[in-house]
């Protein structure tokens, strides 16, 4: 059964999506991720779907869910390295993904992520 | 007297064509500016051998007849031609249409004892110059549509450009009307530069764009949130007075997207996000600036 690693890096989720997702596979990074992020106390989650070249609805309502779910505990998501023709079918299926953040490769979506998290924590402080 | 027509008016074709250029002269819409006398008197010549050369009885009043391939085909270049020199099409038809004249006039020189004849005979033939008539005269807008068919492919060939105006910032300015195919396009282009640069943020100009309808404005939508998809940010600049009219009277919502009214205030906007600083430099520092730049 494949499975999608899902790295932590300090107090962010790293996952790199590698292979095309199906829905069985979607669904259980869905929960796989929501476990780690209770397990880790993690502050942020990175997508990564560079590799992603095929987009339908189901996966995009699955992002969407995964930011959803991940800001109830009180984490933040971004979506990096997405491709053209994915953004475009995105679009065109009119799913714009609301409340998710987006950057353009790994290294930007650490930087915001790590922005957000710090000005979360500015705000908290206050 | 010949039973047939055709061979009747084949003996007389020198007295065809000398009529044929007299009514051709004779016209007023003559374009001596576009084809000289003689080129033409050449060229009436010409059709009128390639005419009796292939017409027989049976195909005169058969203008679709295999073995009349070579004239219609001359004709068509003819028309074709005329079409390019800019001719207008009724100047065409008029060319084929004199030749009526000419043939008919002919014809009843030849047959002004038997008046019945004539009048089937003139009836067939002009049918027929009718026909060729018709095959100038779509041959002709068939050309015109060659014109414009290959000026539409070369305009949509002409990739709207993607510039980097700084670093980290595109620019795209489209000129002309945006439809469906070309902002497919548009929008292809913007995303791979931005994926190929890695730039944050990118400028849509449209102050090349006549008009912004519903539509239109979908489109550019469609494409912001693409680029807001893909991790950076789409400003729209270059919005016209009557197009910002145009947009709130047809109550599209422009509010999620950040929109500018020139390129340079765009910019600004954009070296505000990058959090860059252009300065003016002191007056002094100028002279050895410029000389450690070069």
């Amino acid at each position: 059964m494949e499975r999608i690693p899902i790295l932590k890096m300090g107090r962010f989720l790293l996952v790199t999506i590698q292979v095309d997702l199906y829905d069985r596979l979607a669904l259980d990074l869905e929960a796989n991720i929501i476990g780690a992020i209770t397990k880790n106390n993690a502050s942020g989650v990175l997508i990564d779907i560079s590799a992603v070249s095929i987009v339908d609805s189901f996966m995009g309502r699955i992002l969407s869910n995964i930011a959803s779910m991940a800001r109830v505990l009180d984490a933040e998501t971004v979506v990096v390295g997405m491709q053209p023709a994915v953004a475009i079918t995105l679009v065109e299926l009119g799913l714009p993904l609301k409340g998710v953040y987006t950057a353009l490769n790994v290294e930007k979506g650490m930087e915001l992520l790590r922005s957000k998290t710090l000005s979360d924590d500015a705000e908290s402080d206050d | 007297m010949t039973d047939s027509i055709v061979e009747l008016l084949r003996q007389k074709k020198k007295q065809v064509l000398t009529t044929w250029m007299r009514v051709q002269l004779a016209d007023d819409s003559l374009r001596e500016d576009l084809m000289p006398n003689d080129e033409l008197r050449n060229q009436s010549s010409e059709l009128l051998n390639t005419l009796f050369a292939v017409l027989t009885d049976a195909n005169l009043s058969n203008i679709d007849a295999p073995d009349l391939e070579p004239l219609i085909s001359m004709l068509s270049g003819i028309s074709m031609s005329r079409a390019r020199q800019g001719y207008t099409p009724r100047e065409t038809a008029v060319y084929i249409f004199s030749l009526k004249d000419a043939l008919l006039e002919t014809l009843q020189a030849e047959l002004t004892n038997d008046s019945q004849r004539l009048y089937l005979e003139s009836l067939k033939i002009s049918k027929f110059l009718d026909s060729l008539g018709i095959v100038t005269f779509e041959t002709f807008i068939q050309g015109r549509e060659d014109i414009i068919l290959r000026q539409t492919d070369e305009m949509a060939s002409i990739l709207t450009p993607v510039v980097k105006v700084w670093d980290g910032i595109l620019a795209m300015p489209i000129i002309g009307t945006l439809d469906s195919s070309r902002t497919l396009l548009v929008m292809e282009n913007l995303l791979q530069e931005i994926v190929n640069t890695g730039s944050d943020i990118a400028i849509l100009d449209i102050s090349g764009v006549p008009m912004v309808d519903s539509m239109v404005a979908q489109h550019l939508i469609k494409t912001v949130n693409a680029t807001r998809l893909m991790g950076a940010e789409c400003i729209i600049s270059g919005i016209r007075p009557e197009i910002a009219q145009t947009i709130v009277h047809l109550g599209i919502d422009l509010s999620n997207v950040v929109t500018k009214a020139t390129l340079a205030s765009a910019l600004k906007y954009a070296f505000r996000v990058l959090r860059l600083e252009v300065k003016k430099a002191p007056s002094g520092a100028r002279s050895s600036e410029e000389t450690s730049l070069f």
